[in-house]
């Protein structure tokens, strides 16, 4: 049987973020036909992009003008969409928007949900996640109508696959929400910083950077590599960095294809929101340190060194 | 008025899990109530010494032992505690269902507290679920709150520190983010006053809810492998940083 499944496009500056190609290569399973959705910019400029990784339609949903960026008038047209093209499934990107985003659909369509997904099965009814702060995988058996999948960006190296991708147009203007009013955002700018969750490369600095300026040299050293800075609990209690920068049990839950750890030592809880990183590289003082024996490689060194000669031949290759 | 927080009782996340007949842990480890909920007390008790008159309920869906995580929300300075006991597992659909229930019995929420996520389920959703059973407005990682006559205007937090700000209509809920604000540890006095505020244990199978057409079920727990074989990067800092330039370029092929 047919599927017809719905993939929702997380645009930045008008542009589909590269971590869509991913979800929809995991997505495309057996039996599928895709959906792109799209709330935020026209479908005619993503067409050839789309085409290229199997998407068979791309719903163009107009929402009205002033209500673009309500997260519960955005759930309500994924709904509708959901219910007109009758989907049996549908993906998003465990971002950040993502968290405001997917849930309210679930709850609407009194779907199951896993978010974070690293893998999905749409045959078995089976998802792949990380539970217990990231100590345990979990495989998760959904039972329901329209499951909702967040999936982790950079879960899956995306793979390219030709198709012509048609573009539906979906009137969504009269859906309203009498209970809840943005009253400001404030959306990502241009030249903003990469976001962790999506970033290929990360490069964290712990309680070693020492204080708030060595983060710059951490900052520097990104620019270099298209990296995003993370950090430990630590480096954000003592105010180096903000919050947002956290990576951890209690912070972002990250997953790039390199991460660079300088001056953290390891704890559990950090791990737990890095551990499924593809490389990880310790620069650390301490060869005794928790990282530098659940690494890939590690040196035994001061980062405060270490990372500007790095940002140097950066600069020169 | 009556404000409600929904406190989860969750292994201590500095504990090694064990995992039991593939789909269990070992559960003989230290739980404690799950850190984004310390925040969502520490909101409600501030709201309500706000606005006198009010009171904070702490509600708990979880086996018996899960009333230590009801006496700490006490201890916080929650002024009782409504415990659903069961000794089953329940997905956050039935969770959501189970303390909507429980809530509607107690009273008339104007406030509806929660975490952003559970640590162990980390399902990202319970509160959601609660907002469409009870048709109330939702906002997720509240980094602040302000409640006006009949509203609450809300900043709620996306990567990046980029922040929204929300208006909702009340009653609404509330799940907390790590920087709403900064939970104090309580005193001895606090924990000794929790111990003789009074807890409401109902049964869930006393609550009569039917189990709901949709589910998600842990099938199989794996633990995460750790299968890294450090290998040193030595030499003084120019060979360690070509070294790792090295790497980038010709193993991870990130550059
Ligand atoms: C409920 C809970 C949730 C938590 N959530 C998180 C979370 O989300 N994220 C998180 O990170 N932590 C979290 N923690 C905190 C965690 O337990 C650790 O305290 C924290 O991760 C340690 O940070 P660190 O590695 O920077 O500091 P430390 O453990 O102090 O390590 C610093 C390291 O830097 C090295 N060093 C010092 N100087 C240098 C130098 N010049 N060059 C190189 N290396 C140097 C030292 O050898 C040491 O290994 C949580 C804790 C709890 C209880
Ligand atoms: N069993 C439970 N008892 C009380 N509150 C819960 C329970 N499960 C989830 N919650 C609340 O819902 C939030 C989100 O949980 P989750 O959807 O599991 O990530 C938690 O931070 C709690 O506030």
């Amino acid at each position: 049987m047919i599927k017809p499944v719905g993939v929702i496009m997380e645009l930045e500056n008008g542009m589909v973020k590269d971590a869509n190609m991913g979800m929809i290569t995991l997505a495309r399973q057996k039996d599928t036909i895709l959906y792109a959705l799209t709330m935020d910019g026209p479908a005619g400029a993503m067409k050839e992009k789309l085409s290229a990784f199997g998407i068979s339609n791309i719903i163009e949903i107009k929402l009205a003008e002033d209500l673009r960026h309500n997260p519960d008038v955005r759930a309500k047209a994924v709904m509708e969409v959901v219910k007109k093209f009758n989907l049996s499934a549908v993906f998003g990107l465990s971002t950040a928007r993502g968290k405001d985003l997917l849930p309210r659909i679930a709850a609407l369509l009194g779907s199951p949900l896993v978010m974070d997904c690293f893998h999905v099965d749409l045959e078995k009814n089976m998802a792949e996640t990380s539970r217990y702060s990231g100590k345990t995988l979990a495989r998760i058996k959904v039972t329901g109508p329209v499951p909702v999948f967040g999936i982790r960006p950079n879960a899956k190296e995306p793979v390219r696959e030709q198709a012509s991708a048609g573009i539906i147009q979906f009137d969504a203007g009269s859906i309203v929400s009498k209970q809840l009013r943005v009253v400001k955002t404030s959306e990502t700018g241009k030249g903003s910083k990469i976001s962790l969750a999506e970033a290929e490369v990360i490069i964290s600095g712990g309680r070693g950077m020492k204080n708030k300026e060595n983060f710059i040299l951490l900052s520097q050293c990104a620019e270099k590599l298209n990296a995003a800075v993370g950090a430990s609990r630590v480096a954000v209690d003592s105010g180096w960095v903000p919050y947002a920068m956290q990576v951890g049990q209690t912070g972002e839950k990250v997953s790039p294809k390199v991460y660079i750890a300088c001056g953290i030592s390891g704890s559990i809880q950090h791990f737990a929101g890095m551990k499924t990183s593809g490389m990880v590289i310790a620069v650390n003082l301490d060869e005794t340190a928790a990282i530098m024996s659940n690494c890939d490689y590690y040196a035994v060194a001061d980062a405060l060194e270490i990372i500007p000669e790095l940002t140097k031949i950066l600069g020169k290759s | 008025m009556q404000i409600f927080v929904c406190v989860k009782h969750v292994p201590d996340s500095a504990v090694h899990i064990h995992i039991i007949d593939n789909h269990h842990i070992d559960e003989n480890i230290g739980f404690l109530i799950n850190p984004y909920d310390e925040h969502a007390v520490t909101e409600a008790v501030r709201i309500r010494d706000a606005h006198p008159g009010s009171e904070v309920i702490a509600v708990c869906l979880g086996k018996q032992d899960a009333e230590k995580t009801l006496r700490s929300a006490m201890a916080m300075g929650a002024d009782r505690g409504i415990l659903i006991q069961s000794e089953k597992y329940h997905d956050s659909i039935e969770t959501a269902l189970a303390l909507k229930t429980a809530i509607e019995h107690d009273g008339s929420p104007v406030l509806i507290f929660t975490g952003k996520e559970s640590i162990d389920d980390q399902g990202m959703q319970t509160q959601f679920r609660m907002g469409a059973l009870f048709d109330f407005p939702v906002a997720t990682n509240v980094v602040r709150l302000e409640i006006l006559s009949d509203k609450a205007l809300v900043d709620t937090e996306f990567s990046g520190g980029v922040v929204n700000t929300y208006e909702m209509t009340l009653p609404c809920i509330i799940g907390a983010g790590r920087g709403l604000n900064t939970p104090k540890y309580p005193t001895f006095p606090d924990i000794m006053k929790s111990k003789k505020k009074p807890v409401q244990t109902l049964l869930f199978s006393d609550l009569k809810i039917q189990t709901p057409a949709a589910r998600m079920e842990v099938v199989e727990l794996i633990p995460h492998l750790q299968k890294r074989q450090p290998r040193a990067l030595t030499g003084n800092a120019v060979e360690t940083a070509q070294k790792i330039l090295h790497i980038l370029k010709h193993e991870a092929k990130v550059l």
